[in-house]
């Protein structure tokens, strides 16, 4: 091995060493520098073909309309109809949801043999696929043989139509969602509970405050981070439901049910109008992102008020 | 005793003795029927093979994508048959309906090559041929090279290879002179009223005869039959809701959905006579029809029929057909008649659903995989079907003159036949093709619903359904 050889490999690993220390930083961020592309590639995709009138059966008349779908949308009298029903939809749902939720992980917050088999027992239908539960519901609902119209039937609601009455469509869609979705909020809810700090309940029960104020005054607020961390996470996934409305009714009676989700789909993959498709899916993602940035906002303050900062 | 059972059948194929000798010889040398059924198949198989060179692409592996339905089934038990012919191997996935257009949209749209052929509808080539995603077809039915001298394709029945070719033109006439074939035709229904014989002895009705009796028999069987309603027909929020008796009946009356000017369209169903018919549809349903109607897709109107939880449907006659037999509560109890809704017409004009193979523009093996679809919808693959199994309606000519086949039928399906022959004539596709089939058919289904639900009076909802339209179809640059 030759004098000029040995300098050279000696001073090989001192560059590389440096050129390791200076590269790991970014070595350690690629992964998720991957996972973000790999996230913005469709969104950047479906905002593309948003700007577009782009329809797969008719190729002739491709090409860029930048905000014209948009622009659309404002005169369409079916897409307000499509933003009334999803928002109403999303509210409701989590309303109630919360309401029965919240009773429920009240009612087993103690900890006991009953009331956890109850926990156990209650997540079944959070288990169950949406669209599944769906097809059931739609059983237990149907006129002619369905035990749901049978009881219904036994309090004098004879000719009780559930999702096939545009009254009554909603009510049902809302129905299946609570069913599904209730044992995520209780389950959220009863965690929660069970893990605030017992002083302050303690303290009121020496001191003999009422119930009713122990619950608006001390549970409630101090509940309130995981009411809206739970109220956060079924926002979003009720605003952008699909398989229940679906699997139910398509979208109808009429255009009763037209959420985004369903609307889109169809856009999609019936009428292959890929432009429209995209610029609802849009429309849907900054609504999400603002109901999800008013939630995070006010989860944040209530935060750093738990801490004492404000 | 084999080898001379194969002697046998292929001297019948070959036409050199009739069908009454060649059971004769079968019975004499001890062979059952299913035994004689899969020598006569395999004859046959061979004198297809004949003058043709079927193992061209002997080692090819071709792939479709199928609905499951009973027509897939009878090419599954034959498939054999080709592999043996060809030296092809075939795989297939298969998909339920809900799901299976959508998973096909998601197929070509990303232009896979993984399916060389599949199952479609004709009126999904209206997007699938001008999108660029199927051949078409004409290019290998012409070809002496490609296509079995003896393949015959006159032979299917005219009005379901028009129904098929389309020139791409919106509004253009279904198999015009310049037309492309998408798709061919492999299986079809067309629509008819089926009936429960016993809830119709029991109530004292008699088939309808137009639309005013349909009503009045289907109100007098919901007020009497002590629990069945009177009318299944489909009623979800789909374009499949007018395409069976809802748009059968409305032809009878020569409506039209679109009327064609110089090559632009407008909308036509909210003339005078269309508002009348459709305020006679709506109150047949608040009536007589299913309470859930407006969930109702085939498979409640059939499933319905068949439990004898409905006193008749119009729907397809295939659909009648299926819920006779298997283990249907009221098998042996339903009935078929032809049905024309306008008093004054002189035939039934039913609308036709035709279960279609096409070739994928993506496919990497398009001549191999014609072979495949030359086979599939071949005379002696329909003839299997239709005696064999249940392949009903077959498309061609000469397998509904089929003895065997024709006494099957009225053996089990007393009157399908009846009800067949006087349908057949009138049927054929009435919508107008157009790109946006899907979207504008699918809104008339919605505004039924709306209709129905007493949420719009008729004649508002058909004029304003008419005024949306028109705007799309000048949006699309379609529209006159």
């Amino acid at each position: 091995m030759s004098l000029a050889s040995v300098s050279e490999t000696g001073s090989i690993p001192i560059r590389k060493r440096r050129f390791a220390r200076r590269a790991l930083p970014y070595l350690l961020s690629l992964p998720a520098l991957l996972v973000c592309i790999g996230i913005l590639v469709p969104f950047v995709t479906a905002a593309y073909y948003s700007l577009m009138r782009f329809r797969l059966n008719l190729p002739a008349l491709k090409g860029f309309i930048w905000f014209d779908n948009y622009i659309n949308f404002l005169s369409d009298s079916a897409f307000w109809n499509t933003v009334s029903i999803s928002l109403v939809y999303a509210f409701v749902t989590v309303a109630v949801e919360l309401v029965l939720g919240l009773g429920i992980a009240l009612l087993l917050v103690k900890p006991s043999r009953l009331n956890n088999l109850a926990s156990i027992l209650l997540l079944l239908p959070l288990m169950t696929a949406p669209a599944l539960a769906a097809l059931m519901w739609k059983l237990m609902t149907n006129p002619n043989f369905g035990i749901l119209s049978y009881l219904v039937g036994l309090i004098g609601f004879t000719d009780f139509r559930w999702a096939s009455d545009p009254r009554t469509a909603l009510l049902t869609v809302t129905l299946v969602d609570v069913w599904v979705y209730t044992p995520f909020i209780m389950i959220l809810l009863l965690a929660g509970l069970r893990s605030l700090p017992k002083q302050p309940f303690e303290a009121a029960a020496l001191d003999g405050v009422p119930r009713s104020f122990v619950f608006f005054r001390i549970t409630l607020p101090m509940l309130m981070p995981y009411i809206i961390t739970a109220s956060l996470f079924r926002l979003l996934d009720s605003i952008q439901q699909f398989d229940i409305v679906y699997s139910l009714t398509q979208g109808g009676p009429g255009d009763k049910l037209m959420v985004f989700q369903v609307q889109a789909y169809l856009e999609f993959f019936q009428y292959t109008n890929v432009g429209r498709s995209a610029a609802l899916m849009m429309v849907l993602w900054a609504i999400t992102y603002f109901l999800s940035n008013i939630f995070i906002k006010q989860w944040l303050k209530l935060r750093e008020r738990a801490r004492g900062v404000s | 005793m084999f080898e001379r059972g194969r002697d046998l059948t292929a001297r019948f194929v070959k036409g050199e003795i009739s069908r009454r000798e060649m059971l004769k010889g079968a019975s004499r040398l001890g062979l059952g029927i299913a035994t004689t059924g899969f020598l006569l198949n395999e004859s046959m198989t061979r004198a297809m093979a004949a003058d043709f060179d079927w193992m061209k692409f002997k080692g090819t592996k071709l792939k479709l994508l199928l609905n499951k339905h009973p027509y897939a089934d009878a090419m599954i038990a034959d498939l054999e048959n080709f592999k043996s012919m060809t030296g092809m191997d075939v795989s297939y996935d298969i998909f339920p309906e809900d799901v299976y257009f959508d998973k096909v949209t998601a197929a070509l749209s990303s232009s896979s090559s993984e399916y060389d052929a599949f199952m479609t509808g004709a009126y999904m080539t209206w997007t699938y041929g001008p999108a660029g995603w199927v051949d078409d077809l004409n290019e290998y039915i012409k070809d002496p090279a490609k296509t079995n001298p003896n393949y015959n394709w006159e032979d299917v029945l005219p009005g379901l290879r028009a129904s098929t070719a389309w020139n791409g033109v919106p509004g253009g006439e279904l198999g015009s002179a310049d037309a492309k074939q998408w798709c061919t035709p492999w299986g079809f229904e067309l629509n008819s009223v089926a009936y429960n014989r016993k809830i119709f002895d029991k109530v004292g009705v008699e088939p309808p005869k137009n639309m005013e009796d349909l009503m009045n028999v289907a109100a007098k069987v919901t007020k009497d039959a002590g629990g069945p309603y009177g009318i299944g027909v489909r009623g979800s929020r789909s374009w499949a809701t007018i395409h069976p008796g809802f748009l059968s009946a409305y032809s009878n009356f020569e409506q039209r959905d679109f009327t064609v000017t110089d090559g632009k369209l407008k909308a036509a169903m909210n003339t005078d006579v269309s508002k009348s018919f459709h305020k006679q549809w709506v109150q047949m349903i608040q009536d007589s029809g299913p309470k859930n109607w407006s969930t109702y897709t085939w498979y409640q109107v059939g499933t319905d029929l068949g439990a004898g939880a409905s006193g008749m449907i119009f729907d397809a006659d295939i659909l009648g057909y299926f819920m006779n037999g298997g283990d249907n509560k009221e098998a042996g109890n339903i009935a078929y008649t032809p049905f024309a809704a306008n008093p004054a017409a002189k035939a039934p004009t039913p609308n036709v659903w035709i279960w279609s193979l096409a070739l994928s523009s993506f496919s990497k093996q398009k001549d191999a995989a014609w072979y495949f679809m030359q086979w599939a919808t071949s005379t002696e693959h329909d003839l299997f079907g239709a005696r064999k199994m249940d392949f009903v309606n077959p498309v061609r000519a000469s397998v509904w003159k089929d003895e065997e086949f024709r006494a099957r039928i009225d053996k089990s399906y007393p009157g399908y036949l009846k009800q067949y022959e006087a349908s057949s004539e009138g049927s054929k596709i009435y919508f107008t093709p157009q790109p946006l089939f899907f979207d504008l058919t699918t809104q008339w289904a919605e505004t039924l619903q709306k209709m129905v639900a007493k949420e719009i009076p008729v004649d508002e909802g058909l004029d304003k359904l008419a005024e949306n339209i028109d705007k799309q179809l000048k949006d699309a640059g379609i529209g006159g």
